[in-house]
């Protein structure tokens, strides 16, 4: 990739407990994408953001930011990086205004009233801002997170789990925040064990499991290419198991015997359905309604997931 | 050199500070008040002199010293323990922050509220007593060097404890105990041997006996010693913190 705005190279991280956290990450984020970085829980999203932020310490390997060390050119890097991170943790007795402002100062800014404004303002929290955190819902406060990692003015956000445990609302809140945050320029790494919201975001999806990134792909590449389509059979009288004469086509039975579930290719020249249903047809087997569907960023997540799992 | 990131964090410290400040006042000025009845009042007039210094004055500097201790260890250790446990301290490992202004602004805060305390302990102290300063210059002096070491000798007890008992584990169980064997009410000479000779082993020994030379000009040990000592003291502490920031003891994973 040409000129990557991040390049984490060779990435390790083992605990004294001996516990691998990450086993050998390799990754190039772009200047101005949304990076969705995808994995169960515990698969080292966060102690790969830990990481690149200063947080936790690297068992080998180094980070870039616009090609410069990211530990020996430390006040570069980190005053370009912002980060949210997943638990609410603030300074509660503290009114938000000031936690804000704070955090722009120790970041070695010189105080800006008019862009804190700002930014308080695209959160809505300007009309909030003497208040004391602890009187904020949790809502507000996810947002006041994200105002003192902006404060800074940093050109790569983090963003851990931005949505977890947020309402439905409030998450659209957020994926429009983080698109407008993109159209300024902000190129954005987001975790998420959400796929919808990597469907919906991201520009690029990075797989990981158990410490290692599986995969990295174009969002719309990787639903394409992965995309698969399942054929749902309402059948007319429930089936105890599934006939041999289907075996071919490796159809899966319900629980009740009453949906036949078979999985094929949709880029595929030969799907299949044709000749699966001629053969229902000639061992009598009838149904009353039938359905496909496209599978979603979810289904090719846990079929990878699955395949790391049967692997290793 | 990031000033304004030291200075946000003063700040912040020193404002903590603000929203306590009436009973952060009130405390030394209650204990001084006590000592000064109890010891004065009941003692001192048993034991009218120590060096041809009356009793009353005498126990300022050894009073000022072990407030100074116990704030300057209980300030520093909450203020970066109190982000530890909440978990804000992210903020301030991902921030471009050396070690060096990170102590800085942590240990600059609390060695600030414990030398205020120690000169509030000091006017109160006159409210009882004539005392009167042989080396004012070298009195501040001290006061800051004392103040410095004890807040950074708190900044690590602040990364090493795992909870909020363990704060008061160090104050109470070493420090305070050492203050009031290292001769903060009496002179040393004033023990049988081998009491005296073992006294000298005690480290407070040496902090106080400096501070009271600055404003009596004579003391138990030779200035030069003690300030020797404190010296050695001090550096031992900036060893200690330097090698948590090298190693990211319980600071970093």
């Amino acid at each position: 990739m040409s000129d990557p705005i991040l390049s984490i190279r060779g990435l390790r991280k083992a605990y004294a407990s001996g516990t691998e956290a990450l086993k050998l990450v390799d990754l190039d984020i772009r200047r101005g994408e949304i990076f969705a970085l995808l994995g169960p829980n515990g698969a080292g999203k966060t102690t790969l953001i830990n990481i690149v932020c200063g947080i936790v310490t690297s068992t080998a390997g180094e980070v870039l930011v616009d090609g410069r060390n990211w530990r020996t050119d430390y006040r570069h890097a980190r005053s370009r990086i912002g980060l949210v991170p997943q638990e609410l943790t603030m300074d509660v007795f503290e009114p938000l205004i000031s936690t804000v402002n704070f955090s722009r100062e120790l970041f070695g800014r010189a105080p800006d009233p008019a862009r804190i404004e700002q930014i308080l303002r695209d959160l809505s929290l300007w009309d909030k801002r003497k208040q004391i955190l602890k009187e904020l819902s949790g809502g507000m406060k996810r947002r006041v997170m994200i105002a003192k990692a902006l404060a800074h003015e940093p050109d790569i956000l983090f963003l851990d789990e931005p949505t977890a445990g947020v309402d439905v609302e409030l998450r659209r809140d957020m994926w429009d925040l983080v698109r407008r945050l993109r159209e300024g320029g902000t190129t954005i790494i987001l975790t998420t064990h959400y796929i919808e919201e990597a469907e919906e975001m991201a520009d690029r999806v990075g797989v990981i499991a158990n410490g290692e990134l599986i995969l990295v792909e174009e969002k719309t590449a990787l639903m394409q290419k992965l995309g698969r389509k399942t054929l749902h059979l309402q059948l007319t009288e429930p089936l105890n198991a599934v006939p041999p004469a289907l075996d071919e086509w490796q159809p899966k039975l319900s629980e009740d015997g009453a949906t036949l579930t078979y999985v094929f290719d949709a880029k595929a020249e030969r799907t299949g359905i044709p000749s699966l249903l001629t053969a229902m047809r000639d061992s009598g087997i009838a149904f009353k309604d039938l359905d496909t569907k496209q599978s979603s960023l979810e289904d090719i997540f846990v079929g990878l997931i699955h395949e790391q799992g049967a692997s290793a | 050199m990031n000033w304004r990131g030291v200075l946000a964090i003063y700040k912040f410290e020193l404002h903590r500070f603000r929203r306590t400040l009436w009973t952060g006042l009130a405390v030394p000025v209650i204990t001084t008040s006590l000592y000064f009845v109890v010891f004065g009042a009941a003692i001192g007039s048993r034991m009218t002199e120590i060096g041809g210094v009356p009793y009353g004055s005498f126990i300022v500097p050894g009073l000022m010293m072990l407030s100074l201790f116990t704030e300057s260890i209980f300030n520093a250790s909450f203020g970066i323990h109190m982000p530890r446990f909440t978990g804000t301290i992210y903020e301030i490992l991902s921030a471009p922050l050396s070690a060096f202004e990170t102590v800085l602004g942590y240990v600059g805060a609390a060695a600030t509220k414990a030398m205020l305390v120690a000169l509030v302990i000091f006017v109160t102290a006159h409210l009882f007593v004539p005392i009167t300063v042989a080396h004012p210059l070298a009195m501040l002096f001290y006061l800051l060097l004392v103040a410095l070491t004890f807040c950074m000798f708190g900044f690590m007890v602040g990364i090493w404890a795992k909870g909020f008992e363990q704060l008061q584990v160090i104050p109470l169980l070493v420090v305070t105990p050492l203050t009031f064997l290292g001769g903060a009410f009496y002179s040393i000479d004033m023990l049988a041997e081998p009491w005296r000779s073992i006294t000298l082993f005690n480290p407070v020994v040496y902090l106080i006996n400096g501070f009271r030379w600055t404003f009596f000009g004579t003391a138990d040990v030779a200035f030069g010693t003690a300030l020797a000592a404190t010296f050695a003291f001090f550096l031992a502490c900036l060893v200690g913190v330097w090698w948590i920031f090298r190693t990211g003891y319980r600071l970093k994973q």
